[in-house]
C-alpha cells in the first residue's frame, strides 16, 4: 500500500512520518519515532498503557491511526521530565511506590498528568474514576492514588508559591 | 585521629538503608520516565518480525497448509510450519513438565488459537497481511472441553501420538486422555477416619481456569550471529538460566554459545516461566534468515494460548468431631491440564505443592489424589501468582474449612482457632509430610479478629439480615475470613528441580576499590524491585549503603545460574544466596582487616560497616577502607581482590503465613457486590523493605480480588474461548478496586540466613479465600454450602435465585 | 491486531465526503472516533478499503441549543457532552449517560455521532436518543434527509443509513421533566449488562408525558412504548412504575453472552428500568 506523508508535532519537536495510512499512532511513536515510553497492553483500547496527550486529550495511541493524528501536538512521557527535573507526578510515583513493573506507568502519568489539569483538586473518588481507562496489574492502584493525590498538593503548592512571586 | 565525631552505631545503620528500610526503589527513575528496556523496545539492525497463523477451532485434522499466496507477498520473507522443523527435530519440544507440545501443528490441532503456522517479514504489518494469506483446510473432531466427559469410554482420543502409551511421565495411564495419577499421604487411614467420625463435610470445590495476564504479554528477539556462531535471545523470561539450558538441549547450539536475556519484564506472574511455540519459531526462523527476529504475541493470542492457571476440580471430606477438632482430609482433584501437560511443576510435583492442602491446621491424618487429565483448550497450569498449586490448595481447605463450620454450626473464625499448629508444634510437620518451619498463627489470627472488631462485624451482618429478612432491604452482608499457610522458595535440590536442574540459586559479588560494589544473581524480577531489595539485604550483611550497590540480574552470560523468579523464590532462595555471599565477603574482609590492624582475625567484632578492636573501639576499619586494601595491598595468604559467590541450596521450603478478612455488601437482584473491607495481616518473616511488601500485598489482593470476583477463561462446548479480551476478561480498574489495610507480625524462618520467607504471592494466595468465603458467609444462613467462582453478577444472583431470595 | 490495508481520506466538507462514498459504495467506512471501528478493523472482521475521516469537517462539530431546540453534529465527542454547561442545563441525562460510557480516553475521541450511526445494540447513545425522540440528519447522495432515531435501527449493525450516507447531526428538543439513566455493567470499559433511560414529566402526581428507552436489551435499542401509554395521565405511584417495569422487561430480548443467560438479564433489566423510573420520578 502506498505511503503518505504524516506531520505532527511530538514533544515540542517537528516530525514528518512517511508511513501507511493504517499505522497506528503507538507504532509510529514507538517504532518510526523511537519514543518507546507508551507501550502497547491490548491493542483494544482497554487498558491505556498507550495513552499520551493529543492537543491537550489523553487519548490510547493503540486505537488512532497515524493520518488522524496529522497536525497534532503530542506528548508523550518522554516529554513531560528531564533526567535532571523530573515532573512533580513523576516524582511522586517514586516516591509513594505507585508503580512496581513499570509497564502501564508511563500511561498512567501521562493520564494522570491530564487528569491534574482538567481537575487539580482531584478527591480520592475522583481520581480513580479520572485513571479508570488506565489498567495496572501490579500494585492494586493504592499507591497510584496516593502519587497522584501527593502530586495534585505539590502542584497546587507550588502554583500558589508562583501566584505569591508574580503578586 | 580527627576531630570529626564518628557516627554513631544507629546513624551508620540508618546511613546504609539496610533491612527493615521502607527505601525508594531504584528502578523507579527509569520506568518513570518512559525509558524502560522491554522486550518489544529492542530494535536490531536488519530485524524481522514473525507472528503466527492460529487455529480458529479446537480440535481438527489439518488437511493442507497453502502458505503460496503468503509468500507470494512483497514483504513476507518466509513460511514456517511443522513440516519445515521437523528436518531441525523440533516440530515438538518438551514440556517441563515431561509431556511434548507441537510447536507448530503437527496433522492436527488440540486448541483453538494454537500455532500452526509462522509468517516472517519485514515489520507487523506486512507479517499480519501475510498472516491473513496462509490458507489451512482443516477436517473437525469432535471436541471435549469437560475434563470429566473426557476419560469416558467413547471419548475422542487427542493426543493420538500417544494414545498407546500406557506410562507417563508421572507413572501409568488409564485411559488415553489421561495424564496421571499422583497421590500422597494415607489413604486407608483416612478412610478409616472419615467413616468413624462424627461429623463428616463433603464438597466440591472448583478453582476455576483462569490467567496470569501480565500488562506486558510473553515475546523475544531472536539473533543468531553466523560470524561467531552465537545465539543471544532477549526475552520475557522468567528463569533465563533455564532457558538457555533447553535452548540448548532441543536446538544442539551449544549451551556457551546461547545467550539468554531477560531485560525489563512488564509483569510475569508465572506466565513467563514456560517455554512457548514462539521462542522456538523466533530462534528457528532467525537460523533460517541470518537475521534478528522479533516476536510479540497480542492480547488475544495471549489469553488463548499462552500458559492459563488452576483449573482444579477438588472434591473433599473433612471429618471432625462434635467439638470441632478436625480429625481426617481427604481429597481428590480432577486436574485439566489442556491439550499438553506444560505445567511449570517441579518435576517430581505433577500438581505441585498440591499437598500443602491441610492448610494451617493440625490435621492427623490425609490423602490426596490427583488425576490429570488432556482436554481440547489451551495447554498451561502455571503457577499465577503462587507456588505451584499452593492457591488451589489453600482455596481449598479455606472452603472445607467453611463448609465443616456449618455443618457443625460453629463459627469459622473458632473453628480454625480450635485447629491451628501450635506455636510450640513447630517445625511441624503436616500428614502429608511437609516440615512448616515457623510460625505463630494464634497470635496473627487473634490480631486480626481484633483488629477489625469481628465481633461487632457479626452483629452487623446480623441487623443487615434482619433488614433484609423483613423486606427493608435487598442486600447482604458477607464476612469472608481466610488464614493461609504457603509453601514457598522452591527448593531444596534433594526434592526440587526442573527438567532436572536442582532448584538452588545464587549470587555473586564484586567490590570495587573504591568500596562501592555489584551483585549480580540467578533471579529476574517482574517488578518486584530486586534492585532495591537484594541490594539492601547486601546493605545490612557487608556494611556498604545500598546505594553503593549495582543489582544485575537476568543476562546469563553475566549473572551465576540460577532457576529464576517465580513460586516466591527470589527471597528465599536468591535472598539467602545473596546474604551467604555477603557473609563470604566480610570473612575475608575481616582477614584484611586483621591484617591492616595488625591483630589476630577473633580479636576484630563487627559493627555495621567496620570491623573494630575488640575493647579499642578508635581502632577499626571500615568496609571502604578494607575493599582499596584488598586492591592494593600484598596480603600475606589473602588473594588480592574482593569478591564472593554463593549458590545456595535451600534446606527446606519458607512457609509464609497470614490471615485476611474481607467485608463484602451484596444486592442479591443485581448480583453486585461491594467490598466494605479488606483487612491483610501477613507474616513473611523478616521483613526487608516494608513498602514493598505493601505493594505487592495491594497487588495480589487485587489479582485474587478479580479472580474470584469475574476473572476466567471461559470456553463454549466448541473449544471457543470466550473471554479473548480484556472486555471479557476481568481487570479491575481503580474504580472496581477497594483500598486495603496491611498488617503484619514476624515470625522469622529459622532455616533462613536473615529470616526473610517471600510475600509476593501470599495475597492471591489468602485474599482468593478470603472474597470468595465472603459471598458464601452472605447466603450461608439460607443454606448456601458451595457455589464456584468466579462470583460474577450473575452467578452470585443465580445464588440468590436458586436459594428463592427473588421474588 | 493489525488492520488491512486502506486508502486514507480526510475530507473537508460533506459534500467531499458523500463523493468518496459513492464512489467506492461498501467498501468505504467514515471513521469518527473510531473506537468501535479500529478494533473490528484490527481482528479483522471488516474489510474497509477507503477510510474517510470525518474530522475536518466543521460543520459536522458543535452544540447548538437555540430555545428547546438542541442540535448536535456527529463529530461532538463524548467529553464534550459532558462539560458543555448549557447542554447539562438544558437536557442533564445527556451528561448522566455519558459519563457512563467506556472510559476517559475513549472519551475523548468517541463522538456521538459513531455511537449512534454505527448500530451496536451495546452502544448507549442510540438508547438515548431513543429516550429522547431525537431526529437524525443524514447526507448522502440524493441530499439531505431526517430520519427518527425511534426508527432507524432494524437489527445488530443494521440501520436506516444508505451505504453513500452520512449522519450530520442529531437534534431533539429539551427534555421536560425528571430524568435518570441507569446502567449495570461489570467494570468500568464494560458495555451494559442491561441500562435504561427515564424521562418523567410530572404535575400534582399526574405524568403528563414520559419516555423510556433501553439499552443492549435487544438487538437494536429499545423504545417502551407500552409503558410510556401506561404511565401517561396517570397517577404515579409505586405499583404503576412496577407495572411499567415489568411491561418494558417484556418489550426487551436480550441475548446471553459472558455478561450472563437471558433469564439474568431480563431479571437485572427489571431492576434497572425500575431505578431508573423512581429516580426520574424522584427528581421531577
Amino acid at each position: 500500500m502506498e505511503k503518505i506523508n504524516v506531520s505532527m508535532k511530538v514533544n515540542g519537536k517537528d516530525e514528518n512520518l512517511h508511513v501507511e495510512p493504517r499505522t497506528l499512532l503507538v507504532h509510529a511513536l514507538r517504532e518510526h519515532l523511537e519514543y518507546t515510553g507508551a507501550h502497547i497492553g491490548c491493542s483494544s483500547s482497554h487498558c491505556g498503557a498507550c495513552t499520551v496527550d493529543l492537543n491537550g486529550k489523553s487519548v490510547k495511541s493503540c486505537t488512532i491511526f497515524a493520518p488522524q493524528a496529522e497536525g497534532a501536538e503530542i506528548l508523550t512521557v518522554e516529554g513531560i521530565g528531564t533526567p535532571d527535573k523530573l515532573h512533580v507526578i513523576q516524582e511522586m510515583f517514586k516516591e509513594h511506590h505507585g508503580l512496581q513493573c513499570g509497564y502501564c506507568t508511563p500511561g498512567m502519568i501521562m493520564r494522570s498528568y491530564r487528569f491534574l489539569q482538567e481537575n487539580p483538586n482531584p478527591t480520592e473518588e475522583e481520581v480513580r474514576f479520572g485513571i479508570s481507562g488506565n489498567l495496572c496489574r501490579c500494585t492494586g492502584y493504592q499507591n497510584i492514588v496516593k502519587s497522584i493525590m501527593a502530586a495534585a498538593k505539590k502542584l497546587n503548592e507550588e502554583a500558589n508559591v508562583e501566584k505569591k512571586e508574580i503578586a | 585521629m580527627d576531630d570529626v565525631k564518628t557516627p554513631s552505631s544507629e546513624e551508620r545503620k540508618s546511613a546504609l538503608s539496610g533491612l527493615g528500610t521502607s527505601r525508594k526503589r531504584v528502578e523507579d527513575a527509569r520506568f518513570t520516565q518512559g525509558k524502560g528496556n522491554y522486550v518489544d523496545d529492542i530494535k536490531l539492525k536488519g530485524m524481522l518480525f514473525g507472528d503466527f497463523v492460529r487455529s480458529p477451532v479446537a480440535h481438527a485434522k489439518i488437511k493442507k497448509i497453502d502458505t503460496a499466496a503468503a509468500l507470494a507477498l512483497p514483504g513476507v520473507h518466509a513460511v514456517l510450519t511443522a513440516a519445515d522443523l521437523e528436518p531441525l527435530g523440533l516440530h515438538w519440544m518438551p514440556t517441563l513438565a515431561g509431556d511434548k507440545q507441537m510447536v507448530l501443528a503437527d496433522g492436527k490441532v488440540l486448541f483453538q488459537g494454537q500455532e500452526v503456522a509462522f509468517v516472517v517479514g519485514d515489520d507487523r504489518y506486512a507479517v499480519s497481511d501475510g498472516v491473513a494469506l496462509v490458507e489451512v483446510e482443516y477436517d473437525e473432531l469432535p471436541v471435549v472441553t469437560d475434563p470429566f466427559k473426557a476419560e469416558m469410554e467413547d471419548a475422542p482420543v487427542l493426543r493420538e501420538d500417544i494414545a498407546d502409551q500406557k506410562e507417563g511421565a508421572h507413572g501409568p495411564r488409564r485411559h488415553p486422555n489421561h495424564i496421571f495419577t499422583w497421590e500422597s499421604g494415607d489413604k486407608e487411614g483416612t478412610n478409616k477416619v472419615l467413616d468413624e467420625a462424627e461429623v463428616v463435610a463433603d464438597e466440591m470445590v472448583y478453582y476455576h481456569r483462569t490467567h496470569p495476564c501480565p500488562l506486558e504479554t510473553c515475546g523475544c528477539v531472536a539473533s543468531m550471529d553466523k560470524v561467531n556462531g552465537k545465539l543471544t535471545v532477549w526475552g520475557t523470561f522468567q528463569a533465563p538460566h533455564a532457558v538457555r539450558t533447553v535452548a540448548s538441549l532441543i536446538s544442539s547450539i551449544p549451551e556457551h554459545n546461547i545467550r539468554i536475556i531477560s531485560p525489563d519484564i512488564g509483569g510475569g506472574f508465572g506466565n513467563k516461566v514456560g517455554v512457548y511455540p514462539g521462542y522456538v519459531c523466533a530462534i528457528v526462523a532467525s537460523i533460517v534468515t541470518g537475521v534478528p527476529i522479533k516476536w510479540v504475541e497480542d492480547r488475544m493470542d495471549n489469553l488463548m494460548a499462552t500458559a492459563f492457571a488452576r483449573d482444579y476440580w477438588m472434591h473433599g471430606k473433612i471429618s471432625a468431631t462434635k467439638e470441632g477438632k478436625i480429625t481426617g482430609l481427604w481429597c481428590h482433584t480432577t486436574a485439566d491440564h489442556g491439550a499438553f501437560d506444560a505445567c511449570a511443576d517441579p518435576t517430581k510435583f505433577p500438581a505441585g505443592f498440591m499437598n500443602i492442602c491441610t492448610g494451617s491446621y493440625d490435621i492427623p491424618v490425609a490423602y490426596l489424589a490427583v488425576d490429570g487429565v488432556y482436554t481440547n483448550k489451551a495447554p498451561g497450569g502455571v503457577a499465577y501468582r503462587c507456588s505451584f498449586r499452593v492457591t488451589e490448595a489453600s482455596y481449598f481447605i479455606e472452603r472445607m474449612i467453611e463448609v465443616l463450620a456449618l455443618k457443625l454450626g460453629m463459627d469459622s473464625a473458632e473453628l480454625r482457632s480450635k485447629n491451628f499448629i501450635k506455636k510450640e508444634q513447630f517445625p511441624y510437620t503436616s500428614a502429608l509430610g511437609w516440615e512448616y518451619d515457623s510460625g505463630d498463627y494464634h497470635q496473627a489470627w487473634d490480631k486480626a479478629l481484633e483488629a477489625v472488631n469481628y465481633k461487632k462485624l457479626r452483629e452487623d451482618q446480623a441487623k443487615q439480615l434482619e433488614l433484609f429478612k423483613s423486606g427493608k432491604s435487598r442486600k447482604l452482608i458477607g464476612i469472608g475470613l481466610s488464614h493461609f499457610t504457603e509453601i514457598v522458595g522452591a527448593g531444596p535440590v534433594k526434592n526440587c528441580d526442573i527438567l532436572g536442574l536442582g532448584m538452588f540459586d545464587a549470587c555473586e559479588i564484586r567490590i570495587h576499590p573504591t568500596g562501592s560494589a555489584i551483585a549480580r544473581l540467578g533471579t529476574i524480577s517482574q517488578g518486584q524491585g530486586h534492585a532495591t531489595t537484594f541490594a539492601q539485604i547486601l546493605a545490612s550483611e557487608i556494611g556498604i549503603p545500598a546505594s553503593d550497590i549495582t543489582l544485575e540480574e537476568g543476562d546469563t552470560d553475566t549473572a551465576p545460574y540460577g532457576l529464576g523468579t517465580y513460586g516466591s523464590r527470589s527471597t528465599p532462595v536468591a535472598g539467602a544466596a545473596t546474604a551467604m555471599a555477603g557473609r563470604k565477603i566480610r570473612a575475608k574482609a575481616q582477614m584484611i582487616a586483621a591484617y591492616l590492624l595488625e591483630v589476630h582475625d577473633d580479636d576484630l567484632e563487627w559493627d555495621v560497616d567496620r570491623f573494630v578492636v575488640k575493647g579499642a573501639p578508635e581502632k577499626f576499619k571500615t568496609m571502604k577502607e578494607i575493599a582499596f586494601a584488598s586492591y592494593n595491598q600484598a596480603i600475606p595468604g589473602v588473594e588480592p581482590g574482593l569478591e564472593a559467590v554463593s549458590y545456595y541450596d535451600p534446606p527446606n521450603m519458607t512457609y509464609p503465613n497470614g490471615a485476611y478478612i474481607c467485608v463484602m455488601e451484596i444486592d442479591v437482584d443485581t448480583g453486585v457486590s461491594e467490598i466494605k473491607k479488606v483487612y491483610a495481616l501477613d507474616d513473611c518473616g523478616t521483613r526487608i523493605n516494608p513498602m514493598i511488601i505493601e505493594g505487592q500485598v495491594h497487588g495480589g489482593l487485587t489479582e485474587a480480588l478479580a479472580i474470584s470476583m469475574g476473572q476466567e477463561i471461559a470456553y463454549d462446548e466448541q473449544g471457543n474461548v470466550m473471554t479473548g479480551t480484556l472486555m471479557d476478561f476481568f481487570v479491575p480498574t481503580a474504580w472496581e478496586t477497594p483500598n486495603y489495610e496491611t498488617d503484619f507480625t514476624e515470625t522469622p524462618s529459622p532455616h533462613h540466613p536473615i529470616g526473610a520467607k517471600g510475600v509476593g504471592e501470599s495475597p492471591n494466595v489468602g485474599g482468593v479465600s478470603a472474597f470468595s468465603n465472603a459471598v458464601h458467609d452472605a447466603f450461608k444462613s439460607f443454606g448456601l454450602t458451595q457455589a464456584h467462582m468466579p462470583h460474577d453478577h450473575w452467578r452470585v444472583w443465580k445464588i440468590a435465585k436458586d436459594l428463592g431470595l427473588h421474588n | 491486531m493489525i488492520p488491512s490495508a486502506f486508502t486514507f481520506y480526510k475530507p473537508d466538507s460533506i459534500e467531499k465526503a458523500v463523493s468518496i462514498m459513492k464512489d467506492f459504495g461498501d467498501e468505504a467506512r467514515v471513521i469518527a472516533g473510531g473506537h468501535s471501528l479500529i478494533p473490528v478493523m484490527k481482528q479483522r472482521l471488516t474489510d474497509i478499503k477507503h477510510l474517510i475521516d470525518l474530522s475536518a469537517i466543521e460543520e459536522l462539530k458543535g452544540i447548538n441549543i437555540s430555545g428547546k431546540s438542541i442540535t448536535i453534529g456527529a463529530m461532538t465527542t463524548q467529553v464534550e457532552l459532558i462539560t458543555n454547561e448549557n447542554l447539562f442545563k438544558t437536557a442533564p441525562v445527556i451528561r448522566e449517560a455519558s459519563l457512563q460510557i467506556a472510559d476517559p480516553q475513549v472519551r475523548n475521541l468517541g463522538t456521538i455521532g459513531g455511537n449512534v450511526a454505527n448500530g451496536d445494540p451495546a452502544n448507549d447513545m442510540p438508547g438515548l436518543m431513543q429516550l429522547l425522540d431525537a431526529t437524525y440528519k443524514l447526507s448522502g447522495t440524493n441530499g439531505l434527509r431526517e430520519v427518527k432515531a425511534r426508527e432507524f435501527y432494524d437489527g445488530a449493525y443494521f440501520t436506516a443509513r444508505e451505504d453513500d450516507e452520512i449522519l450530520i447531526s442529531i437534534s431533539f428538543d429539551a427534555p421536560i421533566g425528571g430524568y435518570a439513566y441507569e446502567k449495570q455493567k461489570r467494570k468500568i470499559g464494560d458495555y451494559a449488562t442491561a441500562a435504561a433511560g427515564v424521562i418523567l414529566n410530572v404535575d400534582n402526581g399526574v405524568c403528563s408525558s414520559a419516555s423510556i428507552a433501553l439499552t443492549n436489551l435487544s438487538d437494536t435499542p429499545v423504545y417502551c412504548d407500552e409503558a410510556v401509554s401506561m404511565l401517561t395521565g396517570k397517577n404515579i405511584d409505586d405499583n404503576l412504575l412496577s407495572q411499567a417495569t415489568k411491561s418494558c422487561v417484556e418489550q426487551s430480548d436480550p441475548v446471553a453472552d459472558q455478561r450472563g443467560p437471558v433469564e439474568f438479564k431480563k431479571y437485572v433489566a427489571g431492576i434497572v428500568i425500575n431505578k431508573a423510573l423512581k429516580r426520574a420520578f424522584e427528581r421531577s
